[in-house]
């Protein structure tokens, strides 16, 4: 197991190193730069700049310096906020995007799961149709279109809840939580629900209740160790994605998260900016789809040999 | 894992979290009692520093923590004695001498004086700073030549400290809206010491504009900055005029989506916003009448012609394509705050200047110029792609226009939206036929519209070039008396309209909200409103 | 069991398409997406016909105006008729849902299922590529799109394709590392049959209860990624419209004019709701493990 997780993490590094050269190519092919501006910039002014943020090096020389660099922990001067590095502009917002996404993830899973189980207990009655439904609105719902919705219905009529900030006011995490993780909590609901059907007909699980074992053990330590499996590969990246945050949640709730930066970084040309967050999440994508792997391998024990020694 | 119990926990968790919120006093209420005002701020500043940022979000912020020369009045925008407190004009407008007060002092205790304007100035002109703003002191004598790297020697450039509170000024040539630069920004004076503590001084970036670190010499100081949360201002005592300001603190918040902000504002988190959805004006309108502010704003919201490919290298093309779009409709149905249908490119009086050039609203002879240039009934004429910059209104005032041009003339057009940067490059490259564009003033006069398009603008993306009008705005810029230039500015404006490299669509308003417990916020062109003018006070 | 046995052996029971069917008829709520579906492709593609009106045609004067004899859906902010752009918006939105989903699909089942079976360097090599995809800016590869091939809706079912497999190969293993080691599979390889035939012929229609729910999902995730990049230009121009687009532009003015959000939002989530009973009554239907018939 050791071996195998090892091995893994050793394999991360060639992925980094790609996703790395693939968005530095990406972002210095993109047109406009970082410091062009509504006002044009003056020729001699553009050049200083481009001359101090090392812009007009060959390519390969730069990439070569953020690399150098990237390795050392220093992500580099931000081009939009010149006081700020990369490095101070993740460590301010990955906390907050952090732990929302941690709420949201709790809320997705004991939705998802929750009305998962219970519609796969008696598939095709109201039993199913009931929770299913209410867990599936996060998809028709999207979250620019339910976060608007819970803070007009809390905030603004209600008045119970904050309507928008992060630490500003008690209570403001919970919509931007609910909303986040809703869109999740569809997904999780759904293959929860076909996957513990599937496994519920299963014959490891007829004979265990030829067996008259109680129900409640039959689901929760046989059925769901299966039953789960699709909803563990989906977590995976899921994963990495809620904890990198999300650009509309974060805007309708004024949160002031990393999420942004996925799409900002972007617009503004922001090179060493999107480069960081993009390192983030690509490091973050291949711990929880080894986390995952390893979860599959952990649920499924004929898995576990395979992929172990695979 | 039963349902029940799930809905119970979950009804459970929602009280107990609620219930703590509900009695909260609101932000407003509660910044009302101690004097902090709410402000909502756009959007995260770039950077706090005078010579490094230009936008509108950051120079609110450098308003309340330095000062010029020279301020403004809140209400008509007349200019005040700031850090002078007296001036004269000498050598036909040439010249300036400042007389600069006595009790101006920075945050720290340390006087300001002259010398400070000198070395803050020089720091606006040195080239490694990167100052997109530094044109704006081009007007100083050598300026140009010394940002350019063409003279090293600063004692060359026309600011010299005479002594501690005196400081000259030599001018390039005369600009009689020189002292209404003074109130700008790219003039603001910096604490020398405190710069170059924390870097040289044409390090971009440094330390220095940090909470502890930053030295200012405004009616406020820097007490806290929370990267995308935050950023609070609390009363400098040792600004010279201490007496005069009200409020102990101002709280920014960096809310870009004015939805959210809108939203802050009606649950009583903001007392001021920096902007309002569009759909929303009819609401405050009739709900609530005395938080809604919109005034008109020293901003042209206009379409440019790439005059360099056909068909819009036909000038009859353009006349056609100006005169067919109904400007009254789009204010009314589509911006819908108030906004000014533009028949010229300057906004209405500006200093005193109001363009007599018009274009019309003319169907029918657009028509048939149409037809002159050769597309009877839009018979031939090519689809032309229109390109604006991605963003709501924009989207809404191009399909409006799309269906104008397409009923009044019969010329399809299609739509492109661009990324900003995208959208900034195909201009710059002339990779465009239309495209949307907006120019907000840096100063109060019109020549800050009208040099926008001389042959050799930097900004005058249209390819357009007209040797009479390059010779009258430069014949502009060297004459003192405002009812010449302006005579000369009128013939320019009127050879802009007539060729029209731009389509003017309408005049911006700067709209927000702001809770009725605010005084001293007053409405103006410029849409400035110093913090050091404005106090709370309980509305019921 | 005894039929998978059957199914290795290739002789396969008389008719399972009909007996899928037959089973899927009687499933009412299945039938009833099916109806539905079915319903709005029809009246997406028989639009002109249905309404009077065009889906460009403005009336600044009318603006926005709620749901009237004339306008049964109401009216947008530029007086176009709501009933028209929704019907002439779901064939955009349904082409690219079930287009791009079907290239999701077939991408991300294939690649899922070979890297699962076969394993090993492969697995590794092919699972670690899908990571990388999934790290890359998805905005900045948008943007970048854009420019070198410009606006193409043929590009906008590549792109959703192309970001949607991902999740959907990473299942799709998931559940071949499952189903290999059943009986049945090593049955298969003890028979001969080439890595190929068991793949496709084996693997594939064992999972494919997990693939229909998470296809259902995709289905309206992507009529909904439709409207961002259309946002950023790469999809639909205005003056055409899509329920995407119709739902993130009804959602800024919710509040003063509901019916704009209201409307789309509902056909959107019809359609959702009934592509998850399909989903559920397809997979019941053709699910042939373990004796396939399962009753509810």
């Amino acid at each position: 197991m050791v071996k195998f997780i090892l091995k893994r993490l050793l394999q991360a590094i060639p992925v980094l190193v790609t996703v790395t050269i693939i968005t530095f190519l990406l972002i210095h092919a993109a047109p406009g730069g970082p410091f062009d501006e509504e006002k044009a910039v003056p020729p001699e002014v553009l050049k200083h700049l481009n001359e101090r943020y090392k812009l007009d090096q060959p390519i390969h020389v730069q990439f070569y310096d953020y690399l150098k660099n990237a390795l050392q922990g220093d992500l580099g001067p931000s081009f939009k906020y010149p006081g700020r590095s990369v490095n101070e502009i993740i460590a301010a917002g990955f906390p907050v995007t952090f732990e929302l996404g941690c709420y949201a993830l709790l809320f997705a899973l004991l939705i998802g799961v929750g009305s998962g189980i219970i519609a796969s207990l008696q598939p095709n009655t109201c039993q199913d149709y009931v929770p299913m439904a209410f867990a599936t609105m996060g998809i028709c719902l999207p979250s620019y279109v339910l976060g608007p919705l819970l803070v007009l219905l809390f905030g603004i009529w209600l008045e119970w809840l904050p309507v928008a900030g992060w630490e500003l006011t008690p209570g403001d995490k919970l919509l931007p939580s609910i909303t986040l993780g809703s869109v999740y909590a569809a997904y999780i609901a759904r293959l929860s629900r076909g996957g513990m059907i599937e496994t519920l007909s299963r014959d490891f699980i007829r004979t265990a209740r030829a067996k008259g074992m109680p129900e409640s053990i039959i689901i929760f330590r046989h059925a769901l160790r299966v039953g789960l499996l699709p909803v563990v590969s989906f977590l995976g990246p899921a994963l990495a994605g809620l904890l990198t945050g999300s650009f509309v949640v974060e805007t309708i709730f004024q949160i002031p998260g990393l999420g942004r930066y996925f799409v900002q970084g972007a617009f503004n040309r922001d090179y060493t900016l999107i480069l960081g967050v993009t390192l983030l999440l690509a490091s973050l994508i291949v711990l929880f789809n080894l986390i995952a792997d390893v979860m599959i391998a952990w649920l499924d024990p004929k898995v576990r040999h395979e992929t172990i020694n695979g | 894992m039963d349902k029940r119990v799930l809905t119970i926990g979950l009804i459970a968790v929602l009280f107990t979290t609620t219930s703590c919120g509900i009695d909260y006093e609101t932000n407003v209420a509660d910044g009302t009692r101690r004097q902090v005002l709410h402000v909502g701020n756009g959007d995260e500043p770039r950077e706090l520093d005078p010579h490094i940022v230009t936008g509108n979000i950051e120079f609110k912020l450098c308003m309340a923590l330095l000062e010029g020369l020279l301020s403004r009045h809140p209400e008509d925008l007349r200019l005040m004695p700031g850090v002078a407190e007296s001036w004269r004009e000498g050598d036909g407008g040439k010249t300036y001498l400042f007389r600069l007060r006595e009790d101006a002092k920075w945050s720290n205790g340390d006087p300001v004086v002259a010398q400070d304007f000198v070395f803050s100035w020089q720091r606006a002109l040195l080239p490694a700073l990167g100052n997109n703003y530094a044109y704006m002191l081009y007007y100083l004598e050598n300026a140009e030549k010394f940002h350019k790297g063409e003279i090293k020697d600063f004692a060359k450039v026309g600011v010299k400290a005479l002594d501690e509170r005196t400081l000259e000024v030599r001018l390039e040539n005369p600009a009689p809206f020189f002292l209404q630069l003074l109130a700008h920004q790219s003039y603001y004076p910096v604490h020398r010491e405190t710069i170059e503590k924390f870097g040289a001084a044409d390090e971009r970036g440094t330390k220095w504009t940090r909470p502890g670190n930053h030295v200012g010499n405004g009616p406020f100081k820097l007490k806290e900055w929370a990267l995308n949360r935050r950023i609070v201002v609390e009363k400098n005592d040792h600004y010279w005029d201490a007496d005069a300001v009200k409020l102990n603190q101002v709280v920014f918040y960096p809310i870009q989506n004015a939805t959210t902000e809108e939203r802050m504002f009606r649950a009583g988190q903001l007392h001021i916003t920096n902007n309002l959805p569009v759909d929303k004006t009819e609401y405050y309108r009739k709900e609530r009448p005395e938080a809604l502010k919109i005034f008109p704003y020293f901003s042209t919201y206009y379409y440019i012609f790439n005059t360099l490919s056909p068909p819009l290298d036909d000038i009859r093309v353009r006349q056609a394509l100006t005169m067919s779009i109904d400007r009254k409709q789009i204010t009314e149905k589509i911006t819908k705050a108030g906004q000014l249908p533009a028949f010229n490119f300057t906004p209405p009086d500006t200093n005193g200047y109001t363009a007599k050039a018009r274009v019309t609203y003319d169907a029918e002879r657009a028509r048939t110029l149409l037809a002159e240039a050769g597309y009877p009934g839009g018979e031939n004429f090519p689809v032309i792609e229109l390109m604006y910059n991605t963003s709501e209104e924009h989207r809404r005032i191009a399909i409006a226009i799309q269906q104008m041009w397409k009923i009044n003339l019969n010329v399809n057009v299609t739509l492109l939206n661009q990324d900003w940067k995208v959208y900034l490059d195909k201009r710059d490259s002339k990779d465009y036929q239309v495209a949307r564009a907006g120019w907000i003033g840096d100063y109060l006069d019109p020549i800050t519209f009208l040099d926008l398009f001389v042959s050799t603008g930097g900004n005058n993306d249209t390819g357009w070039s007209d040797k009479r009008y390059d010779e009258l705005i430069a014949k502009a810029a060297t004459i003192v008396e405002q009812e010449k230039r302006y005579a000369l500015l009128q013939e320019a404006e009127a050879i802009l309209m007539t060729e029209l490299p731009v389509m003017p669509i309408y005049t911006y308003v700067s709209k927000s909200l702001v809770s009725p417990d605010v005084r001293g916020w007053r409405p103006n062109i410029l849409d400035q409103h110093p913090y050091k003018y404005i106090s709370l006070t309980p509305s019921q | 069991m005894k039929q998978s046995m059957a199914d290795v052996k290739g002789a396969i029971s008389a008719s399972p398409r009909q007996d899928a069917w037959r089973r899927l008829k009687k499933n009412k709520p299945a039938m009833f997406g099916l109806a539905v579906l079915s319903v709005f492709i029809l009246l997406a593609l028989a639009a002109p016909w249905i309404t009077p009106y065009s889906y460009s045609g403005q009336n600044l004067e009318l603006g926005a105006s709620p749901p009237s004899t004339g306008h049964w859906l109401g009216s947008d902010l530029f007086g176009r008729d709501m009933l028209t752009r929704i019907l002439y918006g779901s064939r955009v939105s349904l082409a690219v849902g079930f287009i791009a989903t079907a290239v999701a699909l077939v991408i991300g089942v294939a690649w899922g299922a070979t890297a699962g079976y076969l394993g090993g360097r492969i697995d590794n090599l092919m699972m670690r590529f899908v990571d990388i995809l999934y790290a890359l800016p998805f905005t900045v590869f948008i943007i970048l799109l854009m420019v070198v091939f410009g606006r193409n809706i043929f590009l906008l079912f590549l792109v959703i394709g192309a970001v949607e497999w991902l999740t959907m190969a990473r299942i799709v293993r998931g559940q071949v590392l499952h189903i290999k080691q059943q009986d049945f599979i090593e049955a298969a390889v003890s028979f001969g049959l080439s890595r190929f035939h068991i793949i496709v012929k084996h693997v594939i229609p064992n999972i494919i209860g997990p693939v229909i729910v998470y296809a259902t999902l995709t289905v309206p995730n992507v009529i909904l990624l439709e409207s961002f990049l259309s946002f950023l230009g790469l999809g639909i121009q205005p003056p055409q419209s899509s329920w995407g687009l119709l739902i993130a532009y009804g959602v800024e003015t919710m509040e003063e004019y509901p019916w704009l959000l209201i409307f789309p939002a509902s056909v959107l989530s019809l359609t959702l709701f009934s592509l998850n009973f399909l989903g559920d009554g397809l997979r019941d239907a053709f699910d042939v493990r373990d004796g396939g018939v399962r009753e509810g």
